[in-house]
């Protein structure tokens, strides 16, 4: 008898596969229905973000942090603010440090919700999605009413924080707090104990310890195979080291345990949201140092060298002094750093962009191999992957 | 003439008006029923549902199929052409004939044949060939994993339901579905055979694809499944097959365990209203099952649905059938005896 080759049957698994988030694009070779290759090609939202930050002054970077991951978009300007206040070795007004944890908490749990959410409807269930978003919306209120902008907010800048909070929105996000946790109850009901969400995500996608090292893992990733690496904890920045909250470690390092962390992340940043809020101070939002921070616009209507400033900040602004920093901050889905080479002059010579999602990416091919199909998407959905920070 | 009028064909008018009276309430029926998953399902989601299309949004179904009409239909270049259109076709044509022998109500009924839980057992097991031939046919590989995964699914299930159907015949000693609703007229057997009737509304949801059994048509990992290549007509009729199956697989649980036309209890007044009533609220409430699950619950693996159909619910059914013949056998509750 001759013998047969049997070719695997390869499947294109994306970039316009609803359950790829966003323009993943992942060529499964199967064996049936379990995967025995996963290979995943990125770089179809490649804009060149790192190179076009070469061109831009310090402070018209900012806004393309925002784009990088659009899930959580705070947290990302918060690394490369810090880095180049770093550089330019100022500090920031306390008020300004507690308004940025404050808001950093608010994207984590902006990311989580919309992580959790979207992997529950990868996974099937689409009900927590609508809950979820109802939320959203009310969070994006508060980026809107602190920035004007709903998403790209651009708010965090090197210096401190653009505006001060109007007011009523410590009320309001007070009250959020208070009435949050009912949602969180409620879409656990419908997924934490229920028994086809626990055999969809227990046993699937598991990492030790040790591989989630090995592979770069941070954030969620890291923290449900049990490694208890956070680094608000480990080197806290602004106000992270008055906080008092506990991070989530998980046991087991499957899809299930990444779940579990990021619902204990969000009632932890709750935690942290209520003593921001407890404990804000007043005082400036900003650096006072005019060179590096735009003046009050009243002041420029009679200040000559207010109006000066101005000028200066917007068209050419501020010459860092050479040097170079790598600044990380523990974004929602994992570390995100920012490497800025500064040589004295308005722009930096390189900006190289650590982010947590690009060495996802990589492990999700030891992850899913020897899964079915049906588990690819919940592997996605629990690493958290958003494209526009792997392709940057 | 005259003879030919009254021995041909007015008969077969007869029956093409019967057919008439029970499709066209059906396919509003349909209808309907996609307005009302939406409805449901967006409540439940704190959200509208439609409600531009008309007062309440009451002509969404309407508007949705003169959109589908107009739309066009689009054959892959690597499709068997026959085969692809015949598909949506079968699907559709299946899902409507099973309504032949379902009595809406007392002697509201196509065609009472003495085998009429056979024939629709025969018609359901038959639904599986419209989405095969339809993955098969579009050359494709999202739809051929999407008909492989319904044709082992639908297999799977349909054992356990035979074997439900089964204690439900050993209760009541007849195949005709006239006959089976009425000797649930003391007691619906839904409490006698409680566990029976759980895996029944399960299977029927594995066995009309919806969730969490949707596997076939799973978004999240298959796309839509064995109807991506579909669209217009051709895609209506799939949806329309479904949503006729879901109502017909309800029309099932209702007419076998819910005792059919009859009122929950035989008073006077509960009987002045007619049978077709009772009948289309039973149906409304497991359709409203149907939704509520789809809300409600993530989706299985394929692999653990599998296991579901095959090492939980055959032998749960295989030992009911076992402990019903045994308990008629020792009591002498033999059906058709009236004690």
């Amino acid at each position: 008898m001759s013998e047969v080759a049997i070719k695997n049957l390869t499947l294109n698994f994306g970039p316009q596969h609803p359950a790829a988030h966003g323009v993943l694009r992942l060529v499964l070779e199967m064996d049936g229905e379990v995967v025995e290759r996963a290979d995943p090609h990125i770089g179809l939202l490649h804009r060149g973000t790192e190179k076009l930050i070469e061109y831009k002054t310090y402070l018209q970077a900012v806004p393309y942090f925002d784009r990088l991951d659009y899930v959580s978009p705070m947290c990302q300007e918060h690394a490369y603010a810090l880095a180049v206040e770093r550089l330019l070795g100022i500090e920031v007004p306390e008020r300004g440090q507690y308004i940025r944890v404050l808001f950093s908490e608010i994207t984590r749990i902006l990311n989580h919700i919309m992580n959790l959410t979207t992997y529950a409807l990868d996974v099937g269930a689409m009900t927590p999605l609508l809950w979820g978003f109802e939320e959203r919306e009310r969070m994006m209120e508060f980026y809107e009413r602190v920035s004007g902008a709903r998403l790209h907010a651009a708010y965090f800048r090197p210096g401190g924080v653009h505006q001060d909070l109007p007011p009523g929105l410590v009320e309001d996000i007070y009250d959020f707090c208070e009435t949050y946790p009912k949602f969180l109850d409620d879409m656990e009901t419908l997924l934490t104990e229920n028994r086809i969400f626990k055999q969809r995500t227990v046993d699937i996608g598991v990492f030790t310890a040790e591989e989630a090292m090995d592979w770069g893992m941070t954030g969620p990733m890291l923290r449900a195979s049990g490694v208890p690496w956070d680094l608000r904890k480990s080197q806290p920045y602004d106000v992270y080291d008055r906080m008092d909250f506990d991070v989530p470690v998980g046991k087991t390092g499957d899809c299930y345990a990444r779940y579990l962390i990021r619902v204990e992340e969000m009632r932890q940043s709750l935690r942290i949201i209520k003593q921001c809020l407890d404990e804000l101070p007043d005082g400036p939002v900003m650096t006072q140092n005019h060179k590096l921070t735009p003046p009050r616009r009243g002041e420029m209507k009679h200040s000559m060298e207010a109006l000066i400033h101005h000028f200066k900040l917007y068209t050419e602004g501020y010459h860092v002094p050479a040097g170079e920093t790598y600044t990380a901050v523990e974004a929602p889905k994992g570390e995100f750093g920012v490497y800025v080479v500064a040589d004295g002059t308005n722009r930096p010579y390189k900006c190289k962009i650590r982010a947590p999602g690009f060495a996802f990416m990589q492990a999700l091919a030891p992850l899913s191999k020897g899964h079915m199909l049906a588990d690819v998407p919940a592997i996605i959905g629990s690493m958290d992957i958003v494209f526009g920070e792997v392709d940057r | 003439m005259v003879d030919f009028w009254w021995s041909y064909a007015w008969p077969t008018l007869w029956i093409v008006i019967q057919i008439l009276f029970l499709v066209v309430p059906l396919l509003i029926v349909v209808a309907y029923l996609t307005y009302a998953e939406r409805k449901v399902i967006g409540l439940m989601q704190l959200r509208m549902g439609p409600n531009v299309v008309g007062p309440f949004g009451l002509l969404q179904p309407f508007a949705d199929a003169l959109k589908l009409m107009t739309k066009e239909l689009i054959i892959p270049t690597g499709a068997n052409r026959v085969v692809f259109l015949m598909a949506p076709m079968l699907t559709f044509v299946l899902a409507m004939v099973g309504w032949a022998v379902i009595p809406v109500s007392e002697g509201w009924v196509i065609s009472d044949i003495n085998v009429g839980v056979l024939y629709l057992f025969a018609i359901s097991s038959l639904g599986v060939y419209g989405i095969i031939m339809a993955g098969w046919a579009s050359n494709s590989k999202y739809p051929f994993l999407g008909a492989l995964r319904s044709a082992a699914q639908m297999v799977s299930y349909e054992v356990s339901i035979g074997f439900v159907i089964i204690t439900v015949l050993l209760a009541v000693g007849s195949l005709n579905l006239t006959d089976i609703v009425l000797a649930q007229k003391n007691l619906w057997f839904f409490i006698p055979l409680l566990p029976m009737f759980i895996v029944f509304v399960i299977s029927a949801l594995a066995e009309t694809n919806r969730a969490p059994f949707d596997l076939p048509e799973a978004e999240a990992e298959l796309v839509t499944g064995y109807n991506v290549e579909y669209s217009a007509m051709a895609f209506a009729l799939f949806f329309l097959g479904e949503y006729a199956n879901m109502v017909l697989m309800s029309g099932m649980t209702v007419i076998l365990f819910l005792g059919g036309w009859l009122p929950p209890f035989d008073i006077a007044i509960l009987n002045w209203i007619p049978g077709v009533v009772w009948f289309s609220l039973k149906v409304s409430l497991i359709l409203f099952v149907f939704l509520w699950v789809r809300a409600t619950l993530p989706r299985y693996r394929y692999d653990q649905l599998m296991r579901l159909g095959w090492k939980v619910f055959l032998p749960l059914s295989l030992g009911w059938v076992v402990i019903t013949a045994g308990a008629i056998v020792l009591f002498g509750w033999y059906p058709g005896i009236v004690n």
